[in-house]
């Protein structure tokens, strides 16, 4: 555990912390990077899903296709797109993109397509239009779900996000690959807290965030 | 495309490789996992911590998980041990989940009418609940086995042959068409596995079949007797 020990000393040292290269700024871009690939595969995939699970059509085509794409491996598809876009952010950004949208589109689908049938058929009943049956009935009863789906691509890309540096772009990895090469093993467990701390409380925010959304739906018709 | 034919041969050692890592890592992780299940299926206490325990580990980003397991299992970085360790942590915290859900799926009326007849514990577990447990087991276990497989090749970072080398070797060389392979192997493996796991579970549990013809034909006769009546 003495590992330990010195990752903290590594961590508290002003030296390793501030600047463009400290741990605080690769920190604030490894947040960024898991941001902007979840929020682009909201942008992607919550509209796909909707789409897809209101018409409630081409369910075995969303099912084997996410299913597909997690079998790819993350490292090969950064590798890939980095032979392809050269080194930067583009490279590993659409790989991360690619990889949170499974989870995002699975979340968008099953909660509007397991809203309950009742409820829907109520509201076209009532004489809603189908936008407004899926934005006024179907996506608030889904909404748990979508959460769901949303939380797990997040802490998905946040894991991964290290990978980043390995085809030239920052975040924590970067620690990680210079440790590896410098055999330096406080930095590299030091970047390792780091990023598990961040997933901890990333995760924890979702379980808040979850928590205020399902006190807003009634309990018995939330999608599942 | 002439990378590929002329590296079949590493190719294929890299396959066998990437195989030899996910194997073990799947079994370990399916004969951890039960018994925790059972101990959070059965104390429910216990439960919510377990489950809690598994998600944390599951959160844990892999290439930390690499380098750090080998300072506290005091192997060395590159040993196949270390890789397949962490593969099956995170398959046994992905497994807990879905085995706790399969083994509280199982009907309490059949648990109480097996413990009526005078089915010890242990009897009454391999007997009764793991088989009717056995199609929900299965369906976690796929997931495992193809996140797991996708999982290895972040070893070859540290230098474990597997087809993440493809990847490492291919990115710095600048081979697309290493990359490709790769990707396209890896897939394919967890298409193989993933069949062997459905091809085991229909030699293992034979009845899943004929009940399911049995199911279709009991509701296609209850529907002709609702048109009847």
């Amino acid at each position: 555990m003495n590992y330990i020990g010195a990752a903290l000393a590594w961590l508290g040292d002003p030296a390793n912390a501030s600047g463009p290269n400290g741990w605080h700024a690769r920190m604030v871009e490894h947040l960024w990077y898991t941001a902007l690939a979840t929020v682009i595969a909201c942008l992607v995939g919550i509209p796909l899903g909707y789409a897809v699970g209101h018409a409630h059509r081409f369910r075995t085509a969303i099912v084997s296709s996410t299913g597909a794409a997690r079998a790819l491996p993350t490292l090969g598809v950064v590798t890939l797109f980095g032979l392809l876009l050269g080194i930067g952010l583009e490279a590993p950004m659409l790989a991360f993109v690619l990889l949170a949208l499974p989870s995002v589109l699975a979340g968008a689908y099953s909660g509007v397509e397991g809203a309950p049938r009742d409820a829907v058929d109520a509201a076209r009943a009532m004489g809603m239009t189908e936008w407004q049956i899926l934005f006024k009935v179907e996506a608030p009863l889904g909404m748990p779900l979508l959460l769901g789906g949303i939380r797990s691509a997040a802490l998905q890309v946040l894991a991964t996000a290290t990978l980043a540096a390995y085809v030239g772009a920052g975040g924590l990895g970067r620690f990680l690959f210079l440790g590896l090469k410098t055999q330096n093993y406080p930095m590299m467990v030091a970047s390792s807290l780091v990023v598990v701390e961040l997933a901890v409380i990333v995760d924890l925010a979702f379980e808040l965030v979850d928590r205020l959304v399902r006190r807003s739906v009634p309990a018995g018709a939330v999608a599942s | 495309m002439s990378w590929i034919l002329d590296n079949v041969s590493t190719i294929v050692d890299a396959t066998w490789a990437h195989l030899w890592l996910a194997l073990p890592a799947i079994v370990i992780s399916f004969v951890v996992a039960v018994p925790v299940a059972w101990v959070a299926s059965r104390f429910r206490r216990s439960r919510f911590t377990l489950l809690l325990v598994a998600g944390l580990i599951y959160a844990i980003p892999s290439l930390p998980l690499f380098i750090i397991l080998p300072l506290i299992l005091g192997t060395p970085v590159r040993s196949i041990v270390n890789v397949i360790a962490a593969l099956g942590l995170y398959g046994v915290a992905l497994m807990v989940r879905y085995a706790a859900d399969a083994l509280d799926a199982v009907s309490k009326d059949t648990v109480l009418a097996a413990t009526a007849m005078g089915y010890g514990p242990m009897r009454r577990f391999f007997g009764v609940q793991l088989p009717l447990a056995g199609p929900a087991l299965l369906a976690g276990l796929r997931v495992v086995a193809v996140s797991t497989v996708s999982l290895v090749p972040v070893s070859a970072l540290l230098g474990v042959n597997s087809l993440g080398l493809l990847f490492t070797d291919g990115f710095q060389r600048g081979i697309f068409a290493e990359v490709f392979a790769g990707i396209a192997a890896t897939v394919a493996v967890a298409v193989v596995v993933d069949l062997g796991l459905v091809a085991l579970g229909k030699l293992l549990m034979p009845w899943e079949r004929a009940s399911l013809r049995g199911a279709r034909r009991r509701t296609h006769t209850e529907d002709e007797q609702a048109v009847a009546a």
